[in-house]
């Protein structure tokens, strides 16, 4: 890898995560040799085990992954200290990711179930997203992320203008291209009412609800979509469990503490107030 | 081409009944009507069946009308359902409107590329915009057309996209003869009978093998395709039975609203109780305002690409209920749900009044279908009216200038 002064300097970087945010870098193909030809890719694991000599400071950090291990939370400091600009990809690193449903359960109890040595295991008791840690610039929602909206930012980055990442609901983006209301026309439960724009509203484009990978839109009122999940034929254990997936953590801190998993309890009534 | 505004029509419009020269045209003429239409250049637009709903789309042929369905319409719920009659228009608004033809989701208004001399400003995508005819117009979807032209082209018609795209389109008007269950073109005079702005106007008679239309011109170019059809004068008993039917349809819309004197108590409404009521239940999603064939907000962003030679501006459809859509410095103006819908409710059916001379709502019912919750903007209403006479306000009466305007 050569290294050009001139060019800004990329890192991406991984916590815990399954690498399909970072799979989506090296998955937007036509733009690749472009991006290549305008920023040095110092540190970039997933592609190269080469690096760019020198620990940092970075342009841009992408980073994947939430902060579920000691380890992890010292990295972040790091990462933070060495990037201008931290961008975090993905529900692992914007909300916790599916591994934050261990936040409702026992990590200690779990790693006993499940490891022959589980003093091996340094685990933290929650899994976090970056920004509960260090101060970060832009997020990209989705499990894992577009790949239009992360050329998009890098576009706008690179341009030296701030990047668009609209905070509205699913649906926007159904009506634009044409799609017929899932949930109206068929009676199939989605989540986009309450969930981020920036998929495009693939799911519902084939025929199927949408089930909020891209975590809650800005001020949803899921307290408002649970009754007519109901009523669309959804018992209350399905409904909790759609919310507890990739964003688990962040629909639980908007949902009023409606679905969390670990809880038996009957969900809440719908919240009058979560509309404002 | 449409003649919008006054009666420029050889055939006259609406009202003037005594003039007008009507004709019949079996349900087979409307693929010769079709024929017609693309011979003149245009590309037909039209309702047709596609995965779950009746949605707006180029016409190939006639046939692709979507003979023998209707739908059935609630509150967040709309279903196709098999009529039991061949009827072609038997069905009320769907997903789509003719917006998205006139007003596009997304467009792009210039584009620039960096080149030796400096940038190179070119002009949006689209520049001659394609000869559109729409077949099977909704009285309350003309309205609502011409609702958009006051809004983005202005009383006095400037030149842009919108007027160039509007100019290219030849409407024809099917007359409502059966409302769906959330309409109510009636309450708000945009309806079942078609006001003047078509160029081709219809009523679909569907007796059992007497599957025919009443058709009339309402413009010199609607004029000029009615003289290349099969058709033939109207006799009386189709004409008085196709004004029955669209007569009889005003008796049978499935929601109402009391327009009278509405902007005034919206305008002394703006604390009621009933914001907070319909917040609690609004998703914020957008869904009424995307749906709605006259909501017209658009956001623009400026674009580059990676390379940053090229950047392009782009405007795509917004909704007064995102969060970001009040954005100023510092913050949202309007950050909670209740001050959203009250922006969208009182707009539409109050200060548009003031800010176009009109409302904003037609009466199709699509933001009540649409919302995945089912929020009933008549109810809303219905409730504001209640909340304001029981707390001892007057009833309704002639007070403001904006009475009598919704007919």
């Amino acid at each position: 890898m050569q290294a050009d002064s001139a060019r800004p300097r990329l890192a991406v970087w991984k916590l815990a995560s399954c690498d399909g945010c970072q799979l989506t870098v090296l998955d937007c193909q036509d733009e690749l040799l472009t991006l290549a030809g305008e920023v040095d890719i110092a540190h970039f694991t997933e592609a190269t085990s080469a690096e760019l000599p020198g620990p940092g400071p970075f342009d841009v950090s992408l980073v994947e992954g939430s902060v579920s291990t000691p380890a992890d939370a010292a990295r972040i400091q790091q990462i933070r200290a060495d990037s201008r600009t931290l961008v975090t990809i993905g529900a692992c690193a914007t909300a916790g990711g599916i591994q934050a449903l261990r936040n409702f359960g026992d990590v200690t109890e779990f790693a006993s179930a499940v490891y022959a040595r589980p003093d091996y295991i340094a685990t933290l008791a929650t899994s976090t997203p970056v920004s509960s840690h260090v101060p970060v610039d832009f997020e990209l929602p989705g499990c894992p992320i577009d790949k239009r909206q992360l050329i998009g930012l890098l576009s706008a980055l690179l341009a030296g203008r701030e990047p668009r990442i609209p905070g509205h609901s699913v649906c926007e983006q159904c009506k634009l291209r044409g799609t017929a209301c899932v949930m109206v026309a068929r009676g199939t439960p989605c989540l986009g009412p309450v969930t981020q724009a920036g998929c495009g509203a693939i799911c519902p484009a084939f025929g199927r609800g949408c089930y909020g990978c891209f975590g809650p839109m800005t001020a949803p009122n899921v307290g408002a979509l649970v009754p007519w999940l109901r009523r669309l034929g959804m018992p209350d254990s399905d409904i909790r469990r759609v919310f507890a997936t990739f964003n688990v953590a962040a629909f639980d801190s908007v949902a009023g503490g409606f679905p969390g998993p670990a809880t038996q309890a009957e969900p809440g009534q719908p919240d009058a107030g979560s509309g404002s | 081409m449409t003649v919008v505004t006054g009666n420029g029509g050889a055939a006259g419009n609406g009202g003037a009944a005594g003039q007008r020269r009507r004709f019949e045209l079996p349900a087979a003429g409307l693929e010769d009507l079709h024929r017609a239409l693309v011979s003149a250049g245009y590309q037909v637009i039209g309702p047709r069946v596609t995965g779950d709903a009746i949605t707006l789309g180029e016409l190939t042929s006639a046939s692709e009308l979507p003979f023998g369905w209707g739908v059935s319409l609630s509150p967040g719920g709309y279903r196709l359902r098999k009529r039991d009659d061949a009827a072609a228009f038997g069905h009320s608004a769907g997903p789509g409107s003719w917006k998205q033809f006139l007003h596009p989701p997304r467009e792009q208004l210039w584009s620039a590329t960096r080149g030796t001399d400096g940038l190179a400003v070119g002009p949006g995508a689209v520049q001659e915009p394609r000869k559109l005819a729409f077949l099977g117009v909704r009285p309350c979807d003309l309205r609502a057309i011409q609702v958009l032209d006051r809004v983005l082209r202005g009383a006095s018609g400037r030149d842009c996209a919108y007027s160039r795209r509007r100019a290219a389109v030849f409407i024809v008007v099917v007359n409502c003869t059966e409302p769906g269950e959330t309409c109510f073109c009636a309450s708000m005079a945009t309806g079942p009978e078609s006001g003047p702005g078509y160029d081709l106007l219809m009523t679909e008679l569907t007796a059992e093998s007497d599957h025919r239309f009443v058709i009339e011109a309402g413009s010199p170019g609607g004029q000029e395709i009615l003289t290349g059809l099969p058709v033939r004068p109207a006799d009386p008993g189709a004409t008085q039975r196709a004004d029955a039917a669209v007569t009889g349809a005003a008796d049978r819309m499935g929601r109402s609203m009391q327009t009278d004197g509405l902007p005034g108590m919206l305008a002394a409404s703006l604390h009621a109780q009933r914001w907070e009521d319909v917040a609690s239940r609004c998703l914020t999603c957008g869904n009424c305002t995307m749906a709605c064939p006259t909501c017209f907000c658009t956001t623009v962003e400026d674009v580059t690409d990676l390379s940053g030679e090229h950047a392009d501006r782009q405007q795509s459809w917004s909704s007064c209920f995102e969060l970001d859509f009040s954005y100023l410095h510092g913050g949202p103006v309007r950050s909670s749900g209740v001050s959203r819908y009250r922006q969208w409710l009182t707009h539409k059916l109050g200060t548009w009044h003031d800010q176009f001379g009109s409302s904003g709502c037609v009466g199709c019912g699509r933001c009540i279908v649409w919302c995945p919750v089912g929020i009933d903007l008549t109810e809303e209403v219905a409730a504001l009216w209640a909340e304001r006479d029981a707390a001892g306000e007057p009833a309704a009466g002639p007070e403001g200038p904006e009475r009598g305007e919704q007919g």
